[in-house]
């Protein structure tokens, strides 16, 4: 028997947060006093360092090539990509957590160590190209989220929705176990490699890919398996959502292209019909839905869910192009979207038992009260809602562009309209910071913690400069 | 794969049902049979099945609970590896103290936060 081959320099970066996840954990019971000499936030301090480590890695490796642990993982520049958003939105989740976990817990140590097992957990996923492992990964990913969301344990929301996710959450493990079980059936591999060298065709591969989509589906939030979205959304923790709408988002799409990409027996234009009606009815469901929200976090979340449909129009597109664009847009939507969930925590008044949510009227008047802010949240709606020069603009552009060029053009339209939608929600709450009378609790001190505002100028910098730099940008991707 | 290569699936299926029927009726046919009301619950566990769902229980046993599932896992993992350990060597040997390092860590954790205290 010979023994597997393992290339640990492929998953180093992965290695690095796995790590300092355990290290997190038992950080405070080395050191159960840090907390009381004024190092309470140490975890944090240790995680971003793990989390801005494993970039430096990411980025310094070089070209990375080839699969390791038996065909398990694949470091490709897919994954790579992948890494560099899902890191990024971690790392600004993280300054967010970093004022607001404070309000309302002290298990500073087990919050940190799940949030970089989630985040492990999404780089893993980005590279598993083996059906098992793939699970494996969105398993250790959802897990964690599941905690996470209901961290805020005085809350009741939180439960709810800590609840709500698990439940429909475990639901579509099972869908996505059942697709992988009739992969294996069709094939005997369960190698993304072997199962398209297969090139098995028949009902089993139709079914497995159906239930593949469904699975995935429920991960990304794409309507009608959105359900959990927005309650689990609006319960969790605001650094929670803003991190998780972005991260999970990225690794689950890189999972579908590369799974559609192995399923290549089952005819091109099955799934992607099928895919194309699941981005349409995704983005004008989360879109009209959002119209009609009165609270600003769980407007963002129903434009999150309409912004799935916007990515799944690239995966539709089935090109090189087309998941270029997806790349793009992943990383436009973590700076524009973390931004403004960033906005929305500081809008909020978190404390032990409840939170006071952020209603749609909160932001009202914020142009008198703190311009910087105000004008941040106004590029935030602006890039969101696809608005030139941003780069929410250009990523719908990318991806519009892509479904034209491979003839889905009724599907570009679609997006279109549905982005002039999205302006209405959008520009009410742009109007309402410049034009409208301050809201209620508006004599209420607005406190700005120095990292929530490293967060939201961080991401009003990359906002802007993806946009104004989106061409050499998206060739750096194509190419 | 073709239909024929399921055929011990379903074989096991044919025995496996009929299997689990007699261990049912056997035992109601020839057991005694002394009904009381406790006897008579739909699981015999010592929780009572029908109540209002919000009441309190006994969390410890939750923990423990809890915590055999995962060190009864990691039982389960070990026999295998056992098995083919002469095969694996260094490699496995190393592989292992990796996973059990894993859990030890979380060990440690639990039993820091005091998860195993009953009082």
């Amino acid at each position: 028997m010979s023994l597997p081959t393992l290339d640990f320099s492929l998953i180093l970066p992965e290695l690095v947060v796995l790590i300092t996840a355990l290290l997190v954990l038992i950080a405070d019971l080395l050191w159960p006093r840090a907390a009381s000499r004024g190092r309470e936030q140490a975890p944090a301090v240790l995680a971003l360092a793990g989390l801005i480590l494993a970039g430096l890695l990411t980025l310094l490796a070089g070209e990375w090539s080839g699969a390791t642990l038996q065909g398990m993982l694949v470091a490709d520049a897919l994954a790579r990509y992948l890494n560099l958003v899902v890191l990024l939105a971690a790392a600004l989740g993280l300054l967010l957590s970093w004022s607001y976990l404070p309000h309302f817990s002290t298990q500073r140590s087990e919050y940190y160590a799940l949030y970089l097992l989630a985040v492990a957990g999404m780089l893993f996923l980005g590279k598993s190209i083996e059906l098992i492992t793939l699970f494996v990964s969105l398993e250790i990913l959802s897990i964690a989220l599941y905690v996470l969301t209901g961290f805020h344990r005085g809350q009741l929301a939180g439960g709810e929705a800590a609840l709500k996710y698990f439940l429909l959450g475990a639901f579509s493990s099972g869908f996505l176990l059942y697709g992988a079980a009739l992969f294996y059936a069709a094939t005997g591999a369960t190698r993304l490699a072997d199962i398209a060298a297969q090139n098995a065709g028949g009902f089993y591969m139709l079914a497995g890919l159906a239930l593949f989509l469904v699975g995935l589906g429920f991960k990304l939030a794409v309507a009608p398996f959105h359900m959990w979205a927005p309650d689990a959304y609006q319960g969790a923790p605001t650094p929670v959502t803003a991190f998780m709408s972005v991260g999970t988002k990225a690794a689950a799409l890189v999972a579908l292209f590369r799974v559609v990409q192995a399923a290549g027996s089952v005819p091109v234009g099955v799934w992607a019909t099928a895919l194309a009606f699941l981005s349409l009815l995704t983005m004008t469901l989360g879109n009209l839905a959002a119209l009609r929200q009165s609270s600003l976090k769980r407007m963002l979340a129903y434009s999150s869910i309409a912004h799935a449909g916007y990515l799944l129009v690239g995966v539709v597109a089935g090109t090189a192009a087309g998941f270029d664009a997806v790349l793009f847009y992943l990383f436009a939507y973590a700076f524009m979207n973390i931004g403004a969930f960033a906005i929305a925590s500081l809008l909020e008044r978190p404390g032990f038992y409840a939170v006071q949510d952020a209603g749609i009227h909160a932001a009202d008047g914020l142009f008198g009260r703190r311009p910087w802010l105000a004008v941040a949240m106004a590029m935030f709606m602006l890039s969101l809602a696809g608005i030139p020069p941003l780069a929410g603009f250009f990523g719908k552009l990318y991806l519009f562009a892509a479904a034209v060029e491979s003839g889905w053009a009724w599907l570009a339209v679609a997006g279109v309209l549905n982005s002039v939608i999205s302006a209405y929600y959008y520009l009410r709450v742009v109007v309402g910071m410049f034009m409208a009378e301050p809201s209620a609790s508006a004599h209420l001190r607005l406190p700005l913690p120095a990292s929530a505002t490293l967060a939201v100028a961080l991401t009003a910098l990359g906002t802007l400069l993806f946009g104004l730099l989106a061409t050499p940008w998206f060739q750096g991707i194509s190419r | 794969m073709t239909s024929a290569d399921y055929l011990p699936i379903l074989i096991l299926i044919l025995i496996a049902a009929p299997f689990a029927g007699i261990a049912i009726l056997l035992p109601s046919v020839l057991g005694p049979k002394n009904p009381n009301r406790m006897k008579q619950e739909a699981i015999e566990s010592g929780m009572i099945p029908f109540a209002d769902a919000r009441r309190r229980f006994p969390v410890q046993y939750y923990m423990v609970a809890v915590l055999f599932i995962i060190f009864d896992i990691e039982v389960i993992f070990l026999f295998p590896w056992a098995v083919s350990l002469n095969q694996l060597k260094i490699f496995g040997l190393i592989e292992m103290g990796v996973f059990l390092g894993i859990l030890l860590i979380g060990y440690l954790y639990v039993w820091k936060k005091g998860a195993f205290e009953w009082e």
